[in-house]
């Protein structure tokens, strides 16, 4: 089972200085999702990240969201779901 | 540049043609009648919003599918939209070039070419 800490050691491994928030969000999302209802199956571990990293500077989106995506690499196996809502530099971050 | 490594070059060759041939498509959990999973049904409902045509391939039917597209696009997670033939991002990116309006600057371009 993948703990929050765990996500947030492997991304603050693998991208120096980075300022990580990890939140579980693993009953966010189900097998039996239906459109207009509550999830209510837990289908996996899931996790909602966000990143603060100079090593996003000058990067696009997409991959600004691969960096995360490699630094999670092992432990991706083990996740069903990753959010990935914030990937700033510190000076996004100061001015946000 | 996508990891060739464990991925069929036929396998390549009919995920290069296909999202060629179709300028917006999303590999997601489900059809997009009826997602099975509430990101790629973010996914479905931000792409209605836009009004454009998309396909949608269910990722669920085939295993092999599931672990070639992730080798393909070197993306971990479902759902993944491309647009104009290029992998355009996950759920999330989804949803942030929506707000931005860089969703729909993609969509005509591709869709104009």
């Amino acid at each position: 089972m993948v703990s929050e800490e765990d996500v947030r050691e492997a991304i603050a491994a693998h991208l120096s200085d980075a300022e990580v928030n990890v939140t579980d969000i693993s009953n966010g999302c189900s097998t039996s999702y239906r459109p207009g209802s509550l999830p209510t199956n837990r289908c996996g571990t899931g996790f909602e990240v966000q990143v603060v990293a100079q090593a996003f500077e000058g990067k696009r989106l997409l991959e600004r969201h691969k960096l995360v995506n490699a630094a999670l690499k092992d432990i991706m196996p083990n996740i069903h779901a990753l959010s990935i809502t914030r990937a700033w530099t510190p000076q996004q971050a100061a001015a946000a | 540049a996508p990891t060739d490594v464990g991925l069929p070059p036929e396998f390549k060759t009919a995920i290069d043609a296909f999202v060629t041939e179709n300028p917006v498509v999303a590999f997601i959990k489900g059809t997009k009648e009826m997602p099975q999973c509430g990101f790629s049904n973010t996914v479905v409902q931000i792409l209605n919003t836009t009004g454009v045509p998309y396909t949608t391939v269910n990722i669920l039917e085939n295993d092999m599918l599931r672990s070639g597209m992730k080798a393909y696009s070197s993306w971990p997670t479902f759902p993944q939209i491309y647009i104009g033939g290029e992998f355009f991002g996950g759920c999330d990116i989804m949803i942030e070039a929506y707000t931005k309006g860089e969703l729909n600057e993609a969509l005509e371009a591709a869709l104009n070419a």
